[in-house]
């Protein structure tokens, strides 16, 4: 009988813990109940937040966009006066979690990271991405990523002419890595092979780790990468040219794409949204949080020497950056008639 | 070796502060419990407790972070030996010894043989991560798309081990993993493949969804089934004195076969790509093929535990080693703990060990320490454990189909997820009616993309350089992989021919 109760103990404690774990993956719902009281209410200002605010990262755990989140979660939560829960709807790259967002009710309680360029890829490349570019409301941009080309330090390029020309007279023989199909970085290739005349081979990965190991094994003889993973490896590689605006402040002897002659600016923008039709004034007391984010020095020097672009996009910004890069890949995929499966 | 001495004592004493040490330990309990929970998985569990750490300081958080890893990682064998489901991917070879175990009445056995095996594997990782780090991570940097896809192939031949009794069964499980993983976006390419217009699709079929429905379910109707029938499958669980010494004593006199499957984790692990669920499976298979009586694997031995349970623990250390040398994450609970080392402005890398070398050692020979940890609580916990399977049918059957629906849930907060979860617990009931063996087909789903990924890259690779055959069949990789491949393959033809020889020496020595 003695064992009996202690079995049905156990078993409790199981389930409880269960509840507990459960509760802090997924609790918005739990939360829901729980009101913040202390909040400034003014005239003209709706009451929001009133409950807690789900931030949803359509990646994995532990991915760039889920270390941003967890940067801004303290910072966003001070600003509100609420709690920000959030969740991982990971797939697609990206194109799950989007869906989820632009179905959910457009009341500001549900948030979610963006990535330009995949919110504009992937409605282009695929049949069913889920949504559209024009369904994603953008809050913020925070974050660039720009895009850089590599080869290894004993590699025989030691300049974007070099590469290229050898890529002129061998077309198809240069092999170069990167993370995806229809995304940045394949993109990136596209505008180079375009731009400058030439043909590549391209070997992607799913992932940027996989592809920038494939690469510093010497398996591809360059890579296309993001900025933070060129700063990481800086010292094994030589980097030929970078997709910044300017010249970017952690690698500042690396020249741009643009001053070399090519008119192109690839990279990585990392952003939030809302539902589409969310209250104008929902949506702007959003944007300020984030805007104290953007204006915090502390945060723009942690992400400098991570090897981000700090950016400061307000939710019109952002939205006109968007409509000017669709419009730029729309233009490139279109002039390549690619991609060739959804035509 | 200098270097290592200066760090030890400061190290040692970063963990043996009281506090530091009780977070571990904490860390390790934490992570067990969401590890023998089916769909929670390391990673969720690290990332949930990453902010947790924020405000501690860099030695403190990275402790409880390890000791969350190693502690999850060990936690999966928990459900797998007591309802056949593995709590996460890396105790799928963990099933086919220890539920049989189980159904024995030696589900104390299986445990302790878990928690032994895993503290010898989990060490022997760590101490390889510690001292042959920059060594191994040259060999993770030898695999490119053609070794990707031959190690995939050599894994495949894991099937035949795994259908002992009926080889074309076992193949036509594996073939229908393989067809499985092709749902979704394809990993190279981006074409969507049997979305069938649903969005969620495009994410594929979740590994740990699979892993619920094939196992887990069919175990929960047979349970039911055991309650109308009045058939009593599996046997209650006595607690025996003496059973922990005698597991451990066995087991160590087998060094060979602990310290073999380590090293096999520990490699698969430096590969980024190929987790502990690969580890354990591979290990599993050798200790199959080096045993001398490989028939009875898969009928309950604690050898089978051992060796999968000794793996993928080692994996742990095997999978920190590209993210410490290198700053590339090996295995998605790494990919958790860069975030982590990065909010900690440490940037994971080569400099790690030269700027922040006391931190880097603390946190490596933590490691250590909290598997001990964790040995010491699976070793007392295994009586109590082991006890949960003798509650009634009545109510560890709700209980179970209760948890199934969380953990396939939660796992990417997706409800179709759920539905797929209960469909392919059907599937994996009539299957399991018709002699189907559930390893074939999720071993098939995890080297699938592995394989196919391999095989396309490389194609591409061949392309530029004009040769298919020397990007297959000249690298010193591949045709190590090959030659495992072919011996894998064709074993059961070997070990049939070598008995048949030794039975007629045997015979003929016994006339004479």
């Amino acid at each position: 009988m003695r064992k009996l109760k202690f079995v049905g103990l156990l078993a409790m404690v199981v389930l409880l813990s269960m509840a507990l774990v459960v509760g802090c993956t997924g609790g918005q719902k739990a939360d829901e109940g729980d009101k913040a009281k202390d909040q400034e209410q003014t005239a003209e200002k709706p009451d929001f937040p009133t409950k807690p605010i789900t931030y949803i990262i359509p990646f994995n755990p532990g991915g760039q966009s889920d270390v941003e989140a967890r940067r801004q979660q303290p910072l966003l939560e001070e600003a509100l006066g609420t709690k920000i829960n959030i969740t991982y709807k990971a797939g697609g790259g990206g194109a799950v979690g989007w869906t989820e967002l632009i179905h959910t009710k457009p009341d500001g309680y549900t948030i979610a990271g963006i990535n330009i360029p995949h919110i504009i890829l992937q409605p282009i490349a695929r049949e069913n991405a889920g949504y559209t570019t024009e369904q994603i409301n953008p809050v913020a941009i925070f974050q660039g990523t720009p895009i850089g080309l590599a080869v290894l330090k004993d590699s025989p390029f030691n300049t974007l002419e070099d590469f290229i020309n050898y890529a002129k007279e061998n077309p198809g023989k240069i092999t170069v890595g990167g993370s995806g199909t229809w995304s940045g970085h394949h993109i990136a290739l596209l505008q180079l092979q375009e731009l400058a005349g030439i043909e590549l081979t391209y070997v992607p990965s799913s992932g940027a780790a996989p592809s920038v190991t494939q690469f510093l094994g010497g398996h591809t003889d360059a890579l296309f990468a993001n900025s933070n993973d060129l700063v990481t490896h800086k010292d094994k590689i030589k980097i030929l040219a970078l997709g910044s605006e300017e010249r970017f402040e952690a690698l500042s002897d690396v020249p741009t794409f643009k001053e070399l002659g090519y008119e192109m600016t690839p990279s990585i923008d990392r952003g939030v949204a809302v539902p589409p039709g969310t209250p104008e004034e929902i949506k702007s007391i959003l944007e300020d949080a984030f805007i104290q984010i953007m204006e915090n020095e502390a945060v723009r020097e942690q992400m400098i020497e991570q090897g981000f672009v700090p950016l400061k996009m307000d939710a019109k910004a952002a939205q006109e950056h968007i409509n000017k890069k669709q419009k730029e890949y729309s233009q490139l995929l279109e002039d390549l008639g690619l991609p060739e499966e959804k035509k | 070796m200098a270097e290592f001495l200066q760090y030890f004592a400061g190290a040692m004493g970063h963990i043996f502060n009281l506090s530091n040490f009780l977070l571990m330990t904490l860390g390790v309990a934490a992570g067990i419990v969401v590890g023998c929970l089916p769909g929670l998985t390391a990673t969720m569990a690290l990332a949930v407790l990453v902010p947790f750490t924020f405000t501690m300081d860099p030695a403190t958080g990275l402790m409880t972070l390890g000791g969350i890893y190693v502690g999850a990682i060990y936690g999966g064998c928990i459900s797998a030996i007591l309802i056949n489901t593995p709590g996460t991917p890396s105790a799928i070879a963990t099933t086919f010894d220890g539920y049989p175990l189980t159904k024995k009445g030696k589900g104390e056995h299986a445990l302790v043989a878990a928690a032994y095996s895993s503290g010898v594997g989990g060490v022997i990782g760590a101490i390889l991560l510690m001292f042959l780090a920059p060594l191994l991570v040259k060999v993770a940097l030898k695999f490119g798309p053609p070794e990707y896809f031959w190690l995939a192939t050599f894994g495949l031949t894991i099937i035949a081990t795994l259908s002992a009794k009926s080889l074309l069964k076992g193949v036509i499980g594996g073939t229908l993993g393989l067809l499985i993983a092709t749902i979704g976006l394809a990993p190279i390419g981006g074409e969507m493949r049997y979305t069938f217009g649903f969005y969620q699709l495009q994410a594929g079929i979740e590994l740990i969804v699979a892993l619920i429905g094939f196992f887990c379910v069919p175990e929960i109707l047979s349970m039911v089934e055991e309650v109308i029938t009045e058939k009593k499958e599996i046997q209650k669980f006595k607690s025996q004195k003496g059973v922990a010494r005698e597991v451990i004593v066995k087991l160590t006199k087998q060094p060979f076969l602990l310290i073999r499957s380590a090293i096999i984790g520990c490699f698969v692990g430096i590969v980024p790509g190929a987790g502990g669920n690969v580890a354990g499976l591979v290990s599993y298979n050798e200790a199959v093929r080096w045993s001398k009586e490989p028939e009875k694997f898969g009928t309950g031995v604690v050898e089978g535990v051992a060796a999968s349970e000794s793996s993928n623990n080692a994996e742990v250390g095997g999978s920190l080693v590209p993210l410490l040398t290198l700053g590339i994450p090996g295995a998605p609970p790494a990919a958790v703990l860069m975030g982590a080392l990065m909010l900690q402005g440490m940037r994971p890398g080569p400099d790690l060990f030269v700027q922040h070398g006391d931190i880097t050692y603390t946190f490596l020979i933590s490691l250590v320490i909290a598997n001990i940890v964790m040995f010491v609580l699976g070793f007392y916990g295994a009586k109590y454990v082991a006890r949960l399977i003798n509650l009634p049918a009545s109510f560890l059957a709700p209980m179970i189909a209760f948890m199934t629906i969380i953990g396939s849930y939660s796992i990417r907060n997706n409800m179709l997820d759920v539905f797929i979860m209960v469909g392919m617990g059907l599937l994996g009931y009539i299957l399991r009616k018709l002699d189907f063996h559930p390893g074939p087909i999720v071993l098939g789903m995890i080297l699938g993309p592995i394989a196919e990924k391999g095989l396309v890259q490389s194609m591409m690779l061949a392309r530029s350089q004009g040769s298919i055959l020397e990007v297959f069949f000249t690298r010193p990789i591949s045709i190590v992989l090959i030659i495992l491949c072919l011996i894998s393959a064709f074993w059961p033809m070997i070990s049939e021919w070598n008995k048949k020889r030794r039975g007629e020496s045997q015979g003929v020595s016994s006339n004479g």
